[in-house]
């Protein structure tokens, strides 16, 4: 029982540790090289595209949880596995693996975006 | 005025104006995006601990349920004006967390909702996002095709 609440704790660390870690090296790049924060999402996307199209970047989900799958590369990750998983039925897989995965995201991205611009007004000037 | 003169000019204006910067810190900011960064994952972790032992979740099932709640969240606190408050110090550790994704949707849709439904906020909300999907897909897909290709 108490092994138990230990595991789930010490996932909540390296899911810190790893989460953290990836935000770091954002922000050093950020840091040296002036990029806009759409370009950095951009490049962190396609490396998790990249690390998963190698087989790596599930190790990290494996070992960190969320701290691999919230980070935008997480949403590169979903993408390659998506389409890894479409390749194994066919090319039409292939096609339509990586937006299926990343459904969910882009979905709700844009369901709840239209919502909370019907509620709320823009704060960015004022603040 | 002769080319290179202008541009000798510019430069040596760039450097004044660069002198009155206040200094970057770098090991301060690092340590907000490592603090931000690693507080919203472990937020994804506790949804994770919670839709696994109370509904049963597994899977993609459980990630997708995970990045619809974060995103949520993120998009409230955008519309709340609290995300752009948070980003302010949190630099990186506000941005690359997909709550940071779900602001870049939602924070031009807040924005350009006075130019209209479909060239103000529909067409803005994709500023940010449309690039990452453009090129996600583009490179999801290659992968998949590499490796339906080797088999």
């Amino acid at each position: 029982m108490f092994s138990e609440y230990l595991d789930v704790l010490l996932m909540f660390i390296k899911a810190f540790t790893v989460g953290g870690l990836i935000c770091t090296i954002a922000q050093v790049i950020i840091n040296l090289t002036d990029l806009t924060s759409g370009k950095i999402l951009v490049y962190f996307m396609l490396a998790g595209v990249v690390l998963q199209g190698l087989g790596v970047y599930r190790y990290l989900v494996d070992f960190a949880g969320a701290g691999a799958t919230v980070p935008i590369c997480g949403f590169g990750y979903l993408l390659a596995n998506g389409a890894v998983q479409g390749a194994e039925k066919g090319l039409f897989g292939a096609f339509t693996g990586a937006l299926s995965a990343a459904s969910a995201g882009v979905s709700a991205a844009v369901i709840f975006s239209f919502i909370m611009a019907l509620i709320f007004r823009s704060r960015s000037k004022k603040n | 005025m002769t080319e290179k003169k202008s541009r000798l000019r510019n430069e040596n204006y760039i450097a004044y104006v660069n002198s009155f910067d206040p200094p970057t810190h770098h090991f301060k900011n690092c340590l907000h995006a490592f603090g931000v960064g690693g507080f919203i994952c472990c937020i994804g972790q506790f949804f994770r601990v919670v839709l696994e032992s109370a509904f049963g979740l597994s899977g993609d099932e459980l990630s997708g349920t995970v990045s619809i709640l974060l995103i949520f969240l993120g998009t409230l606190l955008t519309g709340l004006g609290v995300y752009d408050r948070i980003g302010r110090t949190a630099g990186a550790g506000s941005i690359v967390p997909i709550t940071g994704f779900a602001n870049s949707v939602c924070s031009p849709a807040l924005e350009f909702k006075t130019e209209g439904w479909i060239y103000g906020l529909a067409a803005k909300m994709f500023v940010v996002a449309g690039p990452i999907i453009v090129y996600g897909v583009l490179s999801g897909t290659l992968v998949g095709v590499i490796y339906w290709l080797l088999g």
